[in-house]
């Protein structure tokens, strides 16, 4: 009988990073070692621990990485708890990839690119980011503006500074909603941010993180004359098949984790305000 | 035409059981006529439909996916997985045939389900083509024509004898295996058999229903209409409508420890239910009215605008007749069209 993507392959959790205090990075390899499998950047992958759960995680690293894949999750439910509580050497089991990608070989190539992340939105993202950066020459300027409730709650602060912000080839923008000992950088919320930066409205820009932030983003970018076939965004929804048939995390006539998870601005207007 | 008389169709239907497994409706003590493994003796239902659809042959209430061992920080996934036997299904009606046709646009299509597959490669339906629609019918409105039912293989009964023709290889098959007990029949019964019940289906009360007002292009319309809220207050999110329509097809997949190995099975789930979207950060569907508007945008909007016009209804009338409150998606209908 031919495989079934409901039935799981397994990985293994080769490294566990705090990157916050709600949020864990895990990097999973096949057994054999490598990927258990290949994705593009905003695809999404099942994980799951049997007997606890299964759920959606976008896939953080960039399909450049060819040695491992990554995944940062928040602490929010069962799930993710058990997931926190793992170790290097635990087994998970993987399917996917699922959903389409961010166009990145096509719409995205040769333009400017404004990234826009609020908190672990940064997730989905920073698989573009990478990819992205290991493919410079394909694109225009690149300039990330990405802000948290605190500078603790910055996801992949170490590499932000080390890499992004090392980079001169990247402008990096980081916020913090409150002023906080230890931070002298911007202090505000991420949407005002960006209006108060004023980028130049022929870059494309990809933005992810709490709905409010979204909302408040587009409306911002809407102002300074951004359209909205400019404006890529990732969307979540609860999910069990990942393949548009258990029939749960549809916006209108689109499945978000077949049709989806990336939309363009336009396309998602053309839906019922239902997420 | 090849038929079989009444008084022998039991002796049919052993022959049939003997060869592969076979399911017909029987009527249980309550009157309520549902589908069961034919053991001899038993007799064929005389109601027009079973309570609940035929989708369970293809679609189980549930069904276990996958296996798994945890020991400690490892995890063995056991492929369950085995050929299903043939088996025959007869006496389906016109709209479940045909909900097996909207069944399979969604799982079998890419990536197809294998499960389901599996189970559909293995069915032969025998349908029977329909003498008396009630009046909850109007398969008619979604282009069903119930006196031409369709399936592998038809039979239709003239009130002294079932005549069989088949469709498909599988239904020519299914025939040739049981081609000793036929004879050639005069049709001329059946032919007034079948321009009565033609003539029943033009005086049912929802013989005028269309669909002209529904499909893809209404989506933002019918989504944004007020209606709902009057629609949908009295609905109490039973899931009564989900269970037992034969287009609903929503699962949900969830594990079972039973102590010596983890089951992952899939089952029935309704879009009725305030879970269904729930995640840990928050609900797109908090009130029961985007429920109830998301089932019916569903049959009525989404999925003809996602499967070239074709609705997700067949318009068997359980819900019609099952909703406790009386909700169905006549009602929506009516309320929705352009007048």
């Amino acid at each position: 009988m031919n495989n079934d993507t409901l039935i799981p392959l397994v990985g293994v959790v080769t490294d566990v990073r705090q990157d916050t205090p709600d949020v864990k990075t895990f990097r999973v390899n096949a057994l054999e070692g490598g990927k258990v499998f290949e994705h593009m950047p905003g695809q999404c992958a099942m994980l799951s621990i049997p007997g606890v759960g299964e759920a959606m995680f976008s896939i953080t690293s960039s399909p450049t990485n060819k040695e491992y894949m990554e995944f940062s999750i928040k602490k929010c439910g069962c799930l993710t708890e058990w997931l926190h509580a793992m170790d290097v050497g635990q087994q998970i089991t993987i399917r996917g990839p699922y959903g389409n990608y961010f166009p990145v070989e096509t719409e995205l190539k040769g333009k400017d690119l404004l990234f826009v992340a609020g908190g672990i939105g940064l997730a989905p993202l920073r698989s573009v980011i990478n990819y992205v950066r290991d493919n410079r020459e394909n694109y225009g300027d690149v300039q990330i503006v990405y802000g948290s409730r605190s500078k603790d709650d910055l996801v992949d602060y170490q590499e932000i500074i080390d890499e992004w912000m090392a980079d001169d080839n990247i402008q990096v923008n980081l916020t913090i909603d409150n002023s906080q000992e230890g931070w002298d950088g911007h202090v505000g919320f991420v949407p005002n941010y960006v209006k108060e930066l004023a980028p130049s409205t022929n870059k494309t820009v990809l933005v992810c993180g709490p709905p409010i932030m979204i909302k408040f983003t587009l409306a911002g970018l809407k102002e300074l004359g951004f359209s909205e076939t400019q404006v890529y965004t990732t969307m979540e929804l609860r999910m069990k098949c990942g393949v548009g048939k258990c029939g749960r995390c549809n916006i209108g006539n689109k499945y978000v984790c077949k049709d989806g998870p990336v939309f363009r601005y336009d396309e998602l207007g053309a839906l019922p305000d239902e997420y | 035409m090849l038929k079989i008389s009444a008084e022998k169709l039991n002796e049919l239907f052993d022959k049939i059981a003997s060869q592969q497994t076979l399911y017909i409706p029987v009527d249980r003590e309550d009157k309520c006529a549902e589908f069961k493994k034919y053991e001899s003796g038993m007799t064929l239902s005389k109601a027009l439909n079973t309570v609940r659809s035929a989708k369970d042959f293809f679609l189980p209430q549930t069904e276990n996916l996958a296996e798994f061992r945890r020991s400690g920080k490892t995890i063995e996934v056991k492929d369950i997985r085995k050929e299903s036997e043939d088996f025959v299904v007869f006496g389906v009606r016109a709209c479940d045939a045909k909900s097996f046709e909207i069944l399979d646009s969604v799982f079998l299509a890419e990536p197809v389900d294998t499960f389901y597959k599996n189970r559909r490669e293995h069915g032969t339906i025998v349908t029977m083509a329909c003498t008396r629609p009630e009046e909850t019918c109007f398969c008619t409105t979604f282009g069903i024509n119930p006196t031409v039912p369709g399936g592998d293989a038809s039979v239709y009964f003239d009130g002294e004898s079932y005549f069989f023709v088949p469709f498909t290889e599988k239904g020519k098959v299914f025939m040739a295996s049981i081609s000793d007990m036929l004879e050639d029949g005069d049709v001329t019964k059946l032919s007034e058999v079948q321009a009565k019940a033609r003539e029943i289906m033009t005086r049912l009360p929802l013989a005028n229903l269309t669909t002209d007002s529904f499909g893809g292009e209404k989506l933002m319309e019918h989504f944004n209409s007020e209606k709902w809220a009057e629609l949908s207050e009295a609905c109490i999110g039973c899931g009564t409508c989900t269970f037992v329509c034969p287009t609903c097809q929503c699962y949900d997949i969830r594990d079972f420890d039973t102590g010596h190995g983890i089951k992952r099975f899939r089952c029935w789930d309704s879009c009725m239910y305030s879970d269904f979207t729930k995640m840990a950060h928050g609900n797109p569907r908090t009130s029961q009215l985007e429920r109830f508007r998301q089932r019916f945008m569903h049959k009525l909007v989404y999925h003809p605008s996602n499967h070239e016009g074709e609705f997700g209804c067949v318009g068997c009338g359980r819900c019609l007749s099952k909703c406790p409150v009386s909700l169905n998606i006549v009602k929506v209908m009516k309320a929705l069209e352009d007048k």
